[in-house]
């Protein structure tokens, strides 16, 4: 995979994932015109484009557009699975995710995604795994939470 | 300073803004404020001024100030400040500013980190993002942690690692031991990324490849894995929709695929489990098919026996019946992949894919046309074309032009008789005729002309095409031309073919009068109808009508028809024995066109023999047909272009010399009102007229709205050089038609003369046939092609040409870029 986007019905922009080197201008110029390819879209067509030299597979789930590029030689149909494991995962640890739990925690969302995608490819294939991993990630952060707060409560 | 107000607050407060400029002021005051915590070096709230600034940068705003503090919380000890400073160091920096290799020494010592999350984070950004530098620097870290027992480490160190071989692939060979047991783990995260990362080794270096194959024996183990998954019973957390693992079995079917590619030994271990796949995956949902996609992938790419090849193209015939319109555009994809190698296995499979030119996504619907064009032959030509020409008839405009070429070249190669072919390129011109290319008219006019036996027949129908409709031009002008050629036939009522019509010469002008005086007509047209008016004045007995006609065009706005009107008119007043002279026995100047032969079976451009002479006949150029060889009677065509008698442009240039020039002449009337302009004048000896010939040669008669595109030379060296003239094919201007001309200036001839051409990914290029396989000596002639190209994305115009011949005996072969196009030739 070369990039994953995530944008709403209105073209605004919710994660950005680049997996290969590009300029901060360059990724602006991409994103506008493929988020505008994107969206004139019909609903009757596939979920398969050919843009510029690479493949785009995207795919809408209630309000946000999920697309990948990703390469010649890839896989479409199996990137489909890609995203809504994605999806899932997002929708497990939201529990029921929208679009504004992704709009308020979007750093959540990121890490998320570095925990199932490395470089464009999964990690883990199993949803399990990786939850696992988030759960243990955010417990190591909360540890750092300052002390403080606790000894207010108590005294 | 009181604290800075926390991350979701902010997107909150960003969020109620009503208008651009609110949201940008609300920015830039939390902006302003962030920088001064910044200065203040605070270490608390570094965290959450980053997590601010990375949401506003996802807004589009600036954040190119917080870097270096991505840097800061990279280094800190709390893990919540390392996992938002990675997350920052990918959004924010790149490889191409410096600052990156800041990062170096904390990846470096987060790799050695005792918590594995914070190896995991660094992991993750080296391997997103990391530069080349980086990579050699820290590529050993990662190959120690590829070898770890750690199952969560050694899958991201495997990721990690192939990220760091597309950066320096000469670190391939480090990570060559660690691979040997990977594939004996249990855990699927690590088998799923090794295999990535063997895929990755194998595709990169064929040395690696041999290795993987004979010494590691990859395939068997593969095999055995495969087998496995498939095989075992229900595993819950791999499971997908009743499928174990399916991410993991399209990552072995495709290394499956590198290996067994072009070895037979590879390819026939894994003929089994293939076949078992492809036989008994479950193909209700989407991941079923995935799996079955790639297995097809991998049994037409490798050696495969050929009912294993039958059954992967029965499976791709499966998917084009679904439902699911990802599945059948897919299908296609891969069948026209495959259907040059596999063509009577694709045959199979027509009516299905004739069937998906009525679907209603765009994209199936061109890879269906792409497809059935491909399919057709000999036999089912008639079936086919029906179904074709339906589909012309209701596809949109942008299909349009496509779908008529297409209809035209399989007529010509599998036409099953001439009636046919002729009711068929009707057809086409009657429903698409807007929209079929401009050099169709030229060919489509030989056709005719060669199909002797048919010209009543074909001007009755294109006469009665035209009392329906003259807004078509295509179909005008071939209608103009053949009414000119054989009015005489329509008036007599000599068709035998269909009931013969009554008309009479007088009705026969007012149709081409009419199409002279209407709006519709474009230039070309009119030019077409006025030289068929011309002509008919040797066929039709009412001449006083046609001198009045032609008189009055003498003075028409339209320079053209000015000097065709000038020119006809001397032919009456001074010149009337040309007409049709009884006198001399040879042919005379508006006599019936000979046949025309044709050397290649297709493509636009042939070699016109009359008289035992050939010319090269250039219809895409704005050139006319020149007689080479030094003949008197050449000589005399020549003279007729201007020896003598040098007159400005509008007026005729006659010589005084007789009809002994006849034969050529004809041609040369014919074929001004075929392709209206002027041939490249190669060396041949004789007196050419400035005027006349820059005059003509100014006019564009052809397609006004291409408007000059300069032709440029591509190609010069030893002798052989090939200059591109270029027009744009209505309707669709993202296609440039581009005509090559190859021209020898040695004095020996360049045999089996082979122009080949590739172009960048985003284009598409289609190569039509070429005139001949032989560059005549001393610039004798040319060899001319045709070459199309697709640039939907307006991209500069690149191209890489690749010239084979033989030259006094040996063979010759050379590459060259191409990179001087004419910036109006792509834009």
């Amino acid at each position: 995979m070369q990039f994953m986007l995530l944008f709403s019905r209105q073209g605004k922009l919710r994660l950005q994932k680049w997996y290969v080197p590009l300029s901060d201008k360059e990724k602006k110029k991409i994103t506008r015109e493929l988020v505008q390819t994107v969206l004139a879209r019909k609903p009757k067509m596939c979920s398969f484009l050919e843009w510029r030299d690479l493949k785009v597979v995207y795919k809408r789930y209630a309000s946000l557009y999920f697309c990948c590029a990703i390469e010649n030689q890839d896989n479409e149909l199996i990137t489909l699975e890609i995203i809504h494991r994605y999806v899932e995962l997002l929708d497990k640890y939201f529990g029921s995710v929208c679009e504004l739990d992704i709009i308020f925690n979007f750093e959540k969302a990121y890490f998320i995604l570095d925990e199932f995608l490395l470089g464009g490819e999964a990690q883990d294939t199993s949803k399990k795994n990786v939850l696992k991993a988030i759960e243990q990630a955010d417990l190591l952060a909360e540890e750092n939470r300052p002390r403080q707060f606790f000894f207010s409560l108590l005294s | 300073m009181p604290a800075p107000i926390r991350l979701r607050e902010l997107i909150r407060t960003i969020r109620t803004a009503r208008t651009q400029a609110e949201e940008r002021e609300m920015i830039q005051k939390e902006c302003a404020a962030i920088r001064s915590s910044f200065r203040e070096e605070d270490n608390t709230y570094r965290c959450r001024n980053v997590a601010k600034l990375l949401y506003m940068h996802m807004l589009g705003y600036p954040a190119h100030f917080g870097q270096l503090e991505c840097l800061k919380l990279i280094a800190s000890q709390k893990f919540t400040d390392k996992r938002i400073g990675y997350l920052g160091a990918m959004l924010l920096l790149d490889e191409r500013q410096d600052v990156h290799l800041l990062m170096t020494n904390c990846i470096k010592n987060d790799l050695n980190h005792s918590t594995q999350y914070v190896q995991g984070l660094a992991l993750c950004t080296l391997g997103c993002m990391g530069s080349s530098e980086m990579c050699r620097d820290l590529a050993g870290e990662v190959e120690k942690l590829l070898k770890t027992s750690n199952s969560y480490l050694r899958k991201k160190a495997a990721l990690c690692a192939v990220h760091v071989i597309r950066k320096v692939p000469e670190l391939m060979e480090m990570f060559l031991p660690a691979t040997k047991n990977l594939l004996s783990e249990k855990n699927h995260g690590v088998l799923h990324t090794s295999v990535v990362l063997l895929t990755e080794m194998c595709e990169r270096s064929p040395d690696m490849l041999l290795h993987f194959r004979k010494v590691c024996l990859l395939v068997p183990q593969l095999v055995r894995i495969l087998k496995n998954l498939i095989m075992s019973g229900y595993s819950p957390e791999h499971d997908v929709s009743g499928i174990s693992d399916p991410f993991l079995q399209v990552r072995i079917l495709r290394l499956l695929r590198i290996l067994g590619r072009s070895d037979d030994d590879s390819s026939e271990a894994m003929n089994d489990i293939l076949a078992q796949v492809a036989t008994n995956t479950e193909t209700s949902k989407n991941v079923g098919n995935a799996i079955l996609y790639e297995t097809v992938l991998t049994i037409m790419d490798i050696k495969s026996e050929s009912g294993l090849r039958v059954l992967a193209i029965n499976i791709l015939g499966r998917f084009l019946l679904n439902n699911d319109k990802n599945i059948r555009y897919v299908a296609l994809t891969s069948l026209l992949k495959t259907v040059q190698t596999d063509h009577n296995a694709v045959q199979r499979h027509r009516s299905t894919i004739v069937d998906c030119l009525k679907d209603l996504d765009v994209s199936i619907k061109r890879r269906a046309m792409e497809l059935s064009f491909a399919l057709v032959n000999g036999n089912n030509i008639r079936g086919m074309m029906k179904e074709l020409l339906y589909f012309l008839d209701s596809c949109d405009p942008e299909f349009k032009a496509d779908c008529a070429s297409g209809v035209f070249l399989a007529a010509e190669k599998y036409a099953p008789s001439k009636r046919w072919h002729i009711d068929t390129i009707m057809r086409v011109l009657t429903t698409a005729g807007s929209y079929v290319r401009d050099d169709s008219v030229p060919n489509l006019i030989q056709l005719i002309t060669n199909s002797v036996e048919m010209h009543a027949y074909t001007v009755q129908r294109l006469y009665k095409a035209l009392l329906d409709d003259i807004s078509q031009q295509p179909l005008v002008q071939v209608s103009s031309w053949c009414i000119g050629e054989y009015g005489d036939l329509l008036v007599s009522g000599q068709c035998e073919e269909e009931e013969p019509i009554q008309v009479t010469e007088d009705e026969v002008l007012d149709v081409l009068e009419g199409l002279l005086v209407s709006n519709l007509s474009t230039p070309v047209t009119r030019g077409y109808s006025l030289t068929a008016i011309m002509k008919l004045s040797t066929r039709f007995s009412s001449i006083n009508r046609i001198k009045k006609v032609v008189s009055i065009y003498g003075s028409s706005i339209d320079v053209e028809l000015q000097q065709r009107a000038v020119e006809y008119n001397a032919l009456f007043k001074k010149y009337d024995h040309m007409r049709n002279d009884w006198y001399f026995p040879l042919p005379a100047l508006l006599e019936r066109m000979p046949i025309m032969e044709k050397t290649a079976s297709n493509g636009p451009t042939e070699i016109m023999q009359t008289n035992g002479e050939t010319e090269p006949s250039v219809p895409d150029t704005k050139h006319l047909p020149l007689v080479t060889q030094p003949a008197n009677q050449a000589n005399d065509l020549l003279d007729l272009l201007g020896g003598n008698d040098v007159v400005p442009v509008i007026q005729t240039t006659l010589p005084t010399k007789p009809a002994s020039a006849g034969g050529e002449l004809l041609d040369l009337l014919g074929d001004l009102s075929l392709s209206g302009g002027l041939a490249p004048a190669p060396s041949v000896p004789v007196s050419q007229p400035p005027f006349l010939l820059d005059g003509l040669s100014s006019q564009p008669l052809f397609n006004d709205t291409s408007a000059a595109i300069p032709p440029m030379t591509a190609y010069s060296k030893n002798g052989l050089k090939i200059e591109f003239t270029f027009e744009r094919a209505n309707p669709n201007p993202n296609i440039a038609v581009i005509t090559i001309h190859a021209t020898n200036t040695t004095e020996a001839d360049m045999t089996e003369f082979v122009f080949q051409a590739a172009v960048p990914k985003t284009f598409q290029l289609q190569l039509l046939s070429p005139s001949s396989n032989i560059v005549p000596a001393l610039n004798q002639g040319s060899v001319t092609q045709v070459i199309r190209v697709l640039n939907p994305q307006k991209q500069q115009l690149r191209m890489r040409v690749k010239l084979t011949y033989t030259h006094k005996g040996s063979p010759v072969q050379d590459l060259a870029e191409v990179n001087n196009f004419p910036p109006q030739s792509w834009q």
